[in-house]
Parts: structure tokens; C-alpha cells; sequence
């Protein structure tokens, strides 16, 4: 339960940072990176946190489901019309995404391997 | 109590949505390839159609569920710690993978969607489809999108890149396991991912780094849109 607590401690700092300083993210990700920021300064230890973390970052499905289910409405927002080039946008940008990512790298790693020897 | 009161309480929200999940993870016990949340979901969407209660309803409980999505968004410190320290010899070729691919997947759809004449709200839902979906939907609050839109959204991306991610960067000649774990952490997020640790664990290592990296890389990417957006 400590390890939850501190969860829930970050989560709230970062909402106070994205209210009061009008940070314009989303307050969980403000948190995150206060809290991937202790870890790494040592000012939080891995052991205090692991397990209760695991448990959420296993169960993130659950946590957004509500969101998921809210596809019975989405022809609310989208029109048909609109389907096709958003599916198509999809399909592309995540394509693309791939490529970037793992050309990037690739390239990257075979400098480096150069100059190594 | 009445019907009607009862239908404005959390309870049964709550209680639905975990039982639905708890079904889909024990279904998948049995048949691997059902995908829990896609059983979870249809489920609900099934139960709250054959009781005609509307979403708005189920949202009462629904929102407490989602609550959760805050903390759950911190816990990914851990996997970003644990993994950058087994991965710290690559990390600098992990992190400029990261920032190319989220920044091609931000860039790419932004001008597809504008190509495609998609509305502000739509596009706006698009735009953060590669991250995680605890991110990918607080993104969209923030930037004008719909929420249940970008959740439908980065599922799919999820599925299309755990599907087809390691085949394309294969038959592209960027095959190594490095690549693919970067490619499909940052294009694919936890679903892509999930799918990595079956071929290697190394593979899945690095794709749970790319992924939580691009939980941070992504929001700041968006941050100028914040501006440029009406």
C-alpha cells in the first residue's frame, strides 16, 4: 500500500502542476515524469513501488475500458463519410511511425558499431 | 429505491466493467486469441444495449474505473526505470528511434487528417494514436479530441502493429531485434508490445523501454499544437 500511495501522490502532484503552474499536459504525464525523475535521482527506491505498479501497469486494460465502450456512441461524432480517410490516416501514419522509429535506429546502432571497432 | 435512482449510482458501473474484464481474462484462458479487451468491451456494450441504459449512465460508474488511469499512467515509471538501466548501451539509439517515430507518427497523421478533410475534433483524437491509451486519451482531453474516439483509435493501432510491425520492419531490412522493439514500442505502445515478449524477451524489453519513453516524448511533441491549435 505504500508503494500505491506514492502512486497516487505523484498523480496528484501532477494534476497540482498542471492547475496552478497551467502546464498545458495532461496531469498524469506531469506526474509520470516527476516520478521517473525520483527513481532515476534515487530519491524513491524500486522496491517501495514495484509491486503495487505492476499491478496497475498489468491491469491498464481494465482501467480504460469505459472508454472503449464508448464506441457505441462514436457515430455521434464521426461521420461516415469521415470513416474511410481516418481508417486510411490509420493505416499510414502508423506505417510510417514503424519505419521512422526502427530506421532511425538502425542507423544509429550501425554507427555506433563502426566506431567501435 | 427506484429503478431510475438506482441506474445514478456508481455501483453497478463498477461492478460490471470488472466483471466483464475478469470474464474476458478467464475466457482467454482458454481461447489465447481473445482479446480480453475486445471481450470486455463487447460484453458491456451488449449488457448496457439489451438493458437500453445509455453510455452516459454507465459512465457515472464508468468514471471511477477511469480514475484509475491516473496512477496507472505513474506506475509506467517503473517499467522506464527498470528497462533503461538493462538497456543504458543503447539507450541513445533508443531515444532518438523514439523521438523520429512518435514524431513521424504525430507529423504523418496531422497531414493525412488535414488531406482527408477530417474535422478539428476528429483529428485532434488522431493525433496522439501511438502512445499508450492512459496517455493517448488524457492527450486527447487536452487537445480537443474525443476521448472514446482516440481509445477506439490506439487499440487498433495497437493491433495493426503487433500484427504487422515485425514483418514490415523485416522485410525492410531493419529486422534487428533493437529496431523492431523500437519501431513497434513507439508506432504499437503495450499491444504491440505484449505481442514482442512471445518472439524475445530482449525484443519485449526494448519495446516496453520505447513504449514508456514515448509516454513522455509524445506529450512534449504535442505541446506545441497546444499553441498552433484554435
Amino acid at each position: 500500500m505504500i508503494g500505491f500511495s506514492i502512486l497516487l501522490a505523484f498523480q496528484m502532484a501532477g494534476m497540482a502542476v498542471q492547475t496552478g503552474l497551467g502546464v498545458p499536459l495532461p496531469g498524469n504525464v506531469i506526474g509520470l515524469i516527476l516520478f521517473a525523475g525520483c527513481l532515476f535521482l534515487g530519491w524513491i527506491k524500486l522496491e517501495w513501488v514495484e509491486q503495487s505498479a505492476a499491478f496497475l501497469v498489468r491491469h491498464m486494460m481494465l482501467f480504460f475500458l469505459p472508454y472503449v465502450a464508448g464506441s457505441m456512441i462514436l457515430l455521434r461524432y464521426v461521420e461516415l463519410s469521415e470513416l474511410a480517410g481516418l481508417l486510411l490516416a490509420l493505416v499510414a501514419s502508423t506505417l510510417v511511425s514503424l519505419l521512422a522509429g526502427g530506421g532511425l535506429t538502425t542507423l544509429l546502432r550501425k554507427r555506433e558499431e563502426r566506431e567501435d571497432g | 429505491m427506484d429503478n431510475g435512482e438506482w441506474l445514478q449510482r456508481p455501483e453497478w458501473g463498477v461492478a460490471l466493467t470488472v466483471a466483464a474484464y475478469a470474464a474476458a481474462l478467464l475466457l482467454r484462458r482458454r481461447l489465447p486469441w481473445m482479446h480480453p479487451l475486445f471481450v470486455g468491451t463487447g460484453l458491456v456494450v451488449l449488457i448496457l444495449l439489451a438493458g437500453g441504459v445509455s453510455y452516459e449512465d454507465y459512465r457515472i460508474g464508468g468514471d471511477l474505473v477511469l480514475f484509475m488511469l491516473g496512477p496507472a499512467t505513474v506506475a509506467l515509471g517503473v517499467p522506464l526505470y527498470k528497462h533503461s538501466r538493462q538497456l543504458r548501451h543503447q539507450l541513445g539509439a533508443v531515444l532518438a528511434g523514439v523521438t523520429a517515430g512518435s514524431l513521424a507518427s504525430i507529423g504523418s497523421a496531422w497531414l493525412l487528417a488535414a488531406g482527408a478533410g477530417l474535422s478539428s475534433a476528429v483529428a485532434s483524437s488522431l493525433l496522439p494514436k501511438s502512445v499508450t491509451s492512459a496517455v493517448s486519451v488524457s492527450l486527447a482531453g487536452t487537445l480537443g479530441g474525443i476521448p472514446e474516439l482516440t481509445a477506439v483509435l490506439t487499440v487498433l493501432t495497437g493491433l495493426l502493429g503487433s500484427m504487422f510491425g515485425p514483418l514490415l520492419l523485416r522485410r525492410c531490412r531493419l529486422g534487428s531485434d533493437l529496431a523492431i522493439g523500437v519501431g513497434v514500442g513507439t508506432a504499437a505502445h503495450g499491444i504491440g508490445t505484449a505481442r514482442l515478449v512471445n518472439d524475445s524477451q530482449w525484443q519485449g524489453s526494448v519495446g516496453a523501454l520505447a513504449m514508456s519513453i514515448s509516454c513522455i516524448v509524445t506529450p512534449l511533441l504535442l505541446l506545441p499544437l497546444h499553441w498552433l491549435l484554435p
